[in-house]
Parts: C-alpha cells; sequence; structure tokens
C-alpha cells in the first residue's frame, strides 16, 4: 500500500491498519524533515489548503498550519467567528465559496457530528476532520498512538487508560478505534456521569476508580474537562473531581508504577492534572505536540497523491 | 521482442567501481571537505561499495549520508511508487564538497531533486555527480555526471535493468533492454 484508500480523512473508524502503519511510516520520515536546518519539503508546492475553523483551536489549527507551511501549500484560514456565517450563510455554501477559489484540501472542525462527513460527501476536495463536534478527532489520535509507538516500540498488547472526560470527547472515541486496530488494551476512566452508556460496546473496559486505572495501564492518556460543553453538572464540584480522578504526584508514588502520562491539551493545570505530573520526565504532552506536525504533514502529503 | 544485452558482469562492475574510487581521490585527496550521498533506492549499494574501497586505500572513514527524493520530485504524484524511504544525513553540508552517488542517470529529474534535498542541509562549496551508467540523449534538464561509470547510447523506451547482490540476486548483473 503507498497511498490512502478514502480521498478524506474523516476518522479512525474507517482506517484500515495497513493505513494507519503507512501514516506513521510517512510521519518517520518528516520528522527526520523536521530536524533539518531548513524544515520545509516542496511536495504541496501545487495544493491550496483551506483550514476552516467553525470552533475555537489553538493546537490543532496551529499544528496543522505548520504542517502545510512546512509541505509549501498555500494555506488560507477561515473563523467562523469573523465570517459572513454569522450572517446566516449554510455550511455548503461556505465551502463552495471556499472551493471556488481553487482549493484542493479543506481541514475542517466543526461543533456538529458529521459536519465534515456531510462535505467530504460534496465536493470533490480532499477533507480532513479536525474535530467534528463529540464524535472523532482523527489526527489526534494518531499523533497520540504515533507517540506512544516511538516510546514503546509498538502498541500490541499494551495497556492504555484514558481517564476524564470521555462523555464529551472525541479524542476518545477516534483514541479507542486507533490503538484497538494497532492492539492496545484500553481502559476508559472516569466518573460515571462522564462516561457514555454504550461505549462498553466498543470492547473496552471501564473503571470508577482512578488508583486501580493507574495500577492497570502502561499509559495515561488524560483528557481535559470540557466544561464549555457541559450544559448539566456531571459532578458536584471542581474540587470534588480534582479530590476523585485527578493525577498528581502522590498518587503515582502511591501506585508505585512507571506510568507514561499524556494529554491531548489544553492541559486544566490542578484540576485533571498537576503540574508536578505534567512536567514530569514520564510526560509525553510536549513530544505530543511535537509529533502532531509530522503526522499531519503525513495525512496530508499522502491525500494529496490521490488528487493526480 | 526485448533485447537483453549486459552491460556489467560482477567482475566489470568491481573493476568500474574501483577505477571511480581512484578518480574521487585524484580531486578529492584526503576527503577532509568531501561528503559522499548516496541516492534511496540503489545509490546507496554503491554508496556502500565505495566508502569500504575508499576506506581500504585512504585508511579512513569518508563522511557519508543517504537522501531519498521522494519529497522535492516534481512527478511524485504520476509515479506508482510513493513510499518515502529513509533519508539519513547526520550532518550540514556547509562548504563542503559533495559528491551525489546513484546508479542510473536517466532524465536527470532525481539528481535535480536530490540538489534540491541536499541545499537544506547548507549551502555546499560544490555539488559532484557519480553515476554507474549515464544514458545519453534521454535528458530532460541539463544534467551531466563528473564521474561515470559507462556511458550508453539508449532511446527513452530503452530500460536499464540493475541488479545487485544487496538487493538479493544471487551476483551483480546491469542489463539493458530495448
Amino acid at each position: 500500500m503507498d497511498k490512502l484508500i478514502s480521498k478524506d480523512l474523516l476518522g479512525i473508524k474507517n482506517l484500515s491498519i495497513d493505513e494507519i502503519n503507512l501514516i506513521f511510516e510517512t510521519a518517520d520520515k518528516f520528522k527526520e524533515v523536521l530536524q533539518r536546518p531548513i524544515k520545509k519539503v516542496p511536495s504541496l508546492r501545487h495544493m491550496t489548503i483551506a483550514n476552516v475553523f467553525f470552533e475555537n483551536s489553538t493546537r490543532t489549527k496551529l499544528s496543522f498550519e505548520i504542517a502545510q507551511k512546512r509541505l509549501s501549500a498555500d494555506i488560507i484560514n477561515f473563523s467562523s467567528s469573523v465570517s459572513s456565517v454569522k450572517k446566516g450563510e449554510s455550511l455548503l455554501d461556505t465551502i463552495n465559496n471556499i472551493l471556488v477559489m481553487k482549493v484542493d484540501m479543506i481541514v475542517m472542525r466543526h461543533p456538529n457530528p458529521g459536519a465534515p462527513h456531510f462535505i467530504a460527501k460534496n465536493i470533490n476536495a480532499a477533507v480532513i476532520n479536525a474535530g467534528d463536534g463529540t464524535h472523532e478527532h482523527p489526527t489526534q489520535a494518531l499523533l497520540d498512538s504515533y507517540t506512544i509507538k516511538e516510546k514503546l516500540g509498538d502498541l500490541k498488547n499494551k495497556k492504555v487508560a484514558i481517564i476524564g472526560d470521555i462523555y464529551h470527547s472525541r479524542v476518545a472515541i477516534s483514541n479507542i478505534y486507533a490503538l484497538q486496530k494497532l492492539g492496545a488494551k484500553v481502559m476508559l476512566c472516569g466518573p460515571t456521569t462522564l462516561i457514555p452508556k454504550y461505549i462498553h460496546s466498543l470492547g473496552v473496559l471501564i473503571e470508577n476508580n482512578i488508583e486501580n486505572a493507574l495500577k492497570w495501564c502502561d499509559v495515561a492518556n488524560v483528557l481535559r474537562l470540557q466544561l464549555e460543553r457541559q450544559q448539566n453538572i456531571f459532578f458536584p464540584s471542581l474540587r470534588e473531581y480534582s479530590l476523585y480522578f485527578g493525577i498528581n504526584k502522590k498518587i503515582l508514588q502511591k501506585i508505585n508504577k512507571d506510568i507514561i502520562i499524556m494529554h491531548p491539551g489544553p492541559i486544566n493545570r490542578g484540576i485533571e492534572i498537576n503540574s508536578d505530573v505534567a512536567d514530569s520526565s514520564n510526560s509525553l504532552i510536549l513530544d505530543q505536540v511535537e509529533n502532531g506536525v509530522a503526522v499531519r504533514m503525513a495525512v496530508m502529503y499522502l491525500l494529496s497523491l490521490n488528487k493526480v | 521482442m526485448t533485447n537483453k544485452s549486459r552491460l556489467f558482469n560482477e567482475a566489470r562492475l568491481e573493476i568500474t567501481i574501483n577505477r571511480l574510487c581512484h578518480q574521487l581521490i585524484e580531486n578529492h585527496n584526503s576527503f577532509s571537505d568531501t561528503v559522499l550521498i548516496g541516492l534511496q533506492p540503489r545509490g546507496i549499494y554503491f554508496l556502500d561499495r565505495i566508502k569500504k574501497i575508499l576506506k581500504n586505500i585512504l585508511n579512513k572513514e569518508v563522511q557519508s549520508g543517504i537522501l531519498d527524493t521522494t519529497f522535492y520530485r516534481d512527478d511524485f504524484r504520476s509515479r506508482t511508487i510513493h513510499r518515502a524511504k529513509e533519508t539519513l544525513i547526520p550532518f550540514l553540508v556547509d562548504d563542503k564538497n559533495v559528491v551525489i552517488i546513484d546508479d542510473v542517470l536517466f532524465t536527470g529529474r532525481t539528481v535535480r531533486s536530490a540538489m534540491e534535498g541536499i541545499m537544506n542541509f547548507g549551502r555546499p562549496k560544490k555539488i559532484e555527480l557519480l553515476v554507474l551508467v549515464d544514458r545519453k540523449y534521454t535528458r530532460d534538464i541539463p544534467v551531466e555526471p563528473t564521474y561515470c561509470g559507462i556511458k550508453i547510447n539508449t532511446i527513452t523506451s530503452d530500460r536499464v535493468e540493475v541488479n545487485l547482490a544487496e538487493q538479493g540476486f544471487e551476483k551483480d548483473n546491469i542489463w539493458l533492454i530495448n
């Protein structure tokens, strides 16, 4: 296999193991490019990519943007907060107006699950899902798995606990698919109210006790409490959440086990994770950000091969 | 009907690579400011052979690296193989003499993309090109070798097939197929 089957990357669910491994192998090559004095290749100089963000983003948007610049693509950035969407323009109209300016690829974030899928069906340009509501965030899952693989060599039979706000997390769903496809065992840990009712059907273990989860796992991927999505009250107070589900040095010393700590960011320091853990030598949080650029370069490069 | 004629057998290949090594020494003396860059996929095998011979003669290891040109090609979307291979150049090429090593010089496009790739590792003093087979009259861009094993007259539809022991073949053989 030398290129991706689909013209789009909408989720991990429909990606094959071979495709994931191809993305990882290509990301290895781009990681080497990023170590060079001139960190740029001309591979996408023929392409124009639109970053269409209907929701706030710092890390993902920056990561995509720098990856596009390293690949020599032309970029246009669209943010819904300063656009005609505010005047009532429909999603498809907005995208078609962007495409008519000869755009070849759309990187899209949207608060509604399925929005990138709808767009991908209706346009010829490649679409990359940069997060659709609480559904999927495929490039985050790819870079998470890539980072674990880089650290541990292989994901087969590795135990990964995803801890925190699973209910509102697109990172969790994409991570479950990616990790399981690569042979890892996945446990979800958090308060019952933040774990979706039917998620066990994905073949994951469920745990409500943080200490048990940490004792079980090799890697703890700690998720952010998405307070902006929480219209209902899911737990009594942030203080109580932090007390029962926050990860700090004390609890890690108690279980006395070397665990890799990950977090997709942005971190609520002192709530889901303390600084003494986030900044420790076991933390791969900054490696995730660094690898994100190489993985996104790989995805865009491979999707560009489908456009001959 | 296809015609297959042998350009190199094992013995001839050894003699030619030895000659190329001596030509390199003529121009680069002790190789103190010279680095060798083998191009993926088959240039790296010649790089290894050249390095071994140079080590025997000079009694020192010549600095070298390998480069994959996939990301620099202008035709990467229309070729059948897209998978990039390893690049490993763990040094800067600032003020160095760089010798690019490849098996066959055909259109010159690989060498053009290799030069672009090398420039990303600094500003070399000079770039030279060593190829084993130079296919004359097939160039798309004006690239000529500094050192050459053999020059042959070919047309575009001809093919040069390189079979090396390093690729798993029993013996080294380089064929011209037309």
